[in-house]
């Protein structure tokens, strides 16, 4: 049988879905639980290092000592940096334009990325005063904070 | 035990948009197979050691090299993948030679980003507990730390072009390059807001492409060519995972990373001992943030740098004369192509993008969002 020759570029379509449930572990498990049901934000401190993250984690990033003492902060915060962004894709809770932003909690060290909004964009600012608005039916997520707004 | 490690060949593909012609593996082989040419080197003999670099989603693969173990003389043999980006796989490959027990290693980077939506593959890199379900990607992020270097260092959104307009001025002279061209400042800021202040023309475009070195220990290198490219020093570093853990205007990683490799290579001064670099602009701004960290220039002067015309060919300090990333090179094979085009540079064979009478190139690659992890190759002739 004589081959047919193609100039066709052949392509594979394929779709990888995975459903993932990931542990929160020690210090994600006492921040969701205390965001869900007290609407609180904790953060971990090192005593060694005087630092206080978020988010919480159970080793310090500086000097590797377990950390095992949650304290709360904020909810109050500072924008340290901020974008608009244009596009929207499927991993996006929000529909484009959005704003994001780095908010540096009052009594933390260390920034949280989130969503900003309730403000006019020309409006936001580095040093921007803001504070969080948290969800009605909080499911343990990081979403259980809808997105910052200014104070 | 060899002394020292040489880069004795490398070879790339044209990068483009779309190779529908080529999987993957038929991509890396083009490279592998020119530069085993190149060298007059032949496998499975004349190369004991194998190092890929790709991504396992872009691939659609986990332990995305498992697959391509032929093509690079790993079938039956050994072959290992640097999961960061493809500068690290030169100084993983350099550590087998040094320690004696390799004398001659085929490092190869490929990636196909046609293959799939790039967002939704680097949103996967941020952690699932606090940042992912936020729909974070690598522009998003970077959108953060360029406003952030901005402010903090003053550097205007016209320095950023200028970036951008050298870049693809430069990259017409790059038989390689993906897009290259005249354009202005004002066609980059008029090109549209992606995530402010990000345009579409300051991100590296979706790029299909591979390239292909050679390492080689000092005695093997000699007789593979008389014009071995050395590598004087090597660093690398990683800065904290969460955004807010990192002031995104600093780069203490690079820094780091830039001690460890000039310190090895004997240089006091990178200012005056580089001749070019090659770094990785995977957005516009990064080449300026880069250019500090590396401490080519002092923070926040970077800026003021590109506007006087000093990275340009034939400025002081020519920074990407290759046209980096913006010209068009995938992820993952972008620091090993800094890497090649630093070689090229220092062989005198860089054609019309030639630095003239370069003798120290400096190469860096960055994997991770906002530069998570650095590292830093230090090159002579």
């Amino acid at each position: 049988m004589e081959e047919k020759h193609t100039t066709d570029t052949f392509e594979v379509d394929q779709r990888l879905t995975a459903h993932g449930t990931y542990w929160a572990g020690k210090m994600g498990t006492r921040f969701y639980t205390a965001l869900r049901d007290q609407q609180k934000i904790l953060g971990t401190p090192c005593t060694t290092c005087n630092k206080v993250f978020w988010p919480p984690r159970s080793i310090c990033t500086f000097c590797f000592s377990e950390l095992k003492d949650v304290v709360e902060i904020g909810p109050r915060g500072t924008v340290e940096t901020f974008t608009l962004v244009t596009y929207t894709e499927p991993i996006h809770p929000r529909t484009a334009p959005f704003l994001y932003a780095v908010i540096k909690l009052d009594g933390a060290d260390t920034g949280m990325a989130h969503f900003l909004d309730e403000v006019e964009i020309d409006k936001v600012h580095i040093g921007m005063r803001v504070q969080p608005v948290f969800a009605k039916d909080r499911k343990g997520n990081i979403l259980d904070i809808q997105y910052f707004k200014p104070i | 035990m060899s002394d020292r490690v040489a880069i004795v060949g490398v070879a790339q593909t044209r990068f483009a948009p779309k190779r529908p012609d080529v999987n993957y593996g038929e991509m890396a082989y083009e490279t592998i197979s020119q530069v085993l040419r190149q060298t007059n080197l032949a496998l499975p003999d004349d190369i004991d050691n194998a190092i890929s670099c790709s991504h396992d989603i872009w691939d659609g693969q986990t332990i995305s090299n498992i697959s391509i173990t032929d093509v690079i003389g790993g079938h039956l043999r050994t072959e290992e993948k640097m999961a960061l980006d493809g500068s690290t796989a030169v100084y993983y490959g350099a550590v087998g030679i040094l320690s004696g027990e390799y004398s001659c290693t085929l490092l190869m980077a490929h990636t196909k980003m046609s293959q799939t939506n790039r967002n939704i593959v680097n949103n996967v890199a941020f952690d699932p507990i606090y940042s992912r379900m936020l729909g974070f990607d690598y522009t998003s992020a970077a959108a953060l730390q360029a406003r952030r270097y901005m402010y903090k260092y003053g550097i205007t959104r016209a320095q950023i072009a200028e970036v951008v307009v050298k870049n693809l001025s430069n990259a017409r002279f790059n038989p390689s390059a993906h897009q290259s061209g005249e354009i202005s400042i004002a066609d980059v800021l008029s090109s549209p807001v992606v995530a402010a202040p990000i345009h579409r023309l300051d991100i590296a475009p979706d790029t299909d492409g591979a390239v292909a070195v050679i390492l080689a220990s000092e005695e093997r290198a000699k007789s593979i060519t008389d014009k071995p490219v050395w590598l004087l020093g090597m660093g690398t570093s990683y800065d904290a995972h969460y955004l807010g853990d990192r002031d995104l205007a600093d780069c203490r990683a690079l820094q780091q990373a830039a001690e460890r490799a000039y310190r090895m290579a004997g240089i006091r001064n990178p200012r005056r001992s580089a001749d070019l670099a090659e770094v990785g602009d995977e957005f516009s701004y990064q080449e300026l943030l880069w250019m500090e960290g590396l401490g080519l220039c002092d923070k926040g002067d970077a800026g003021r740098l590109v506007e006087s015309g000093a990275t340009a060919i034939g400025g002081k300090l020519p920074v990407n004369p290759s046209g980096g990333l913006l010209s068009g090179v995938p992820i993952n094979v972008a620091g090993l192509n800094r890497v090649a085009e630093a070689v090229l540079q220092l062989r005198g064979e860089a054609g019309e993008r030639q630095v003239k009478g370069a003798k120290i190139a400096i190469a860096q690659g960055h994997s991770g969002f906002c530069g998570q992890h650095q590292c830093v190759l230090v090159l002579g002739n």
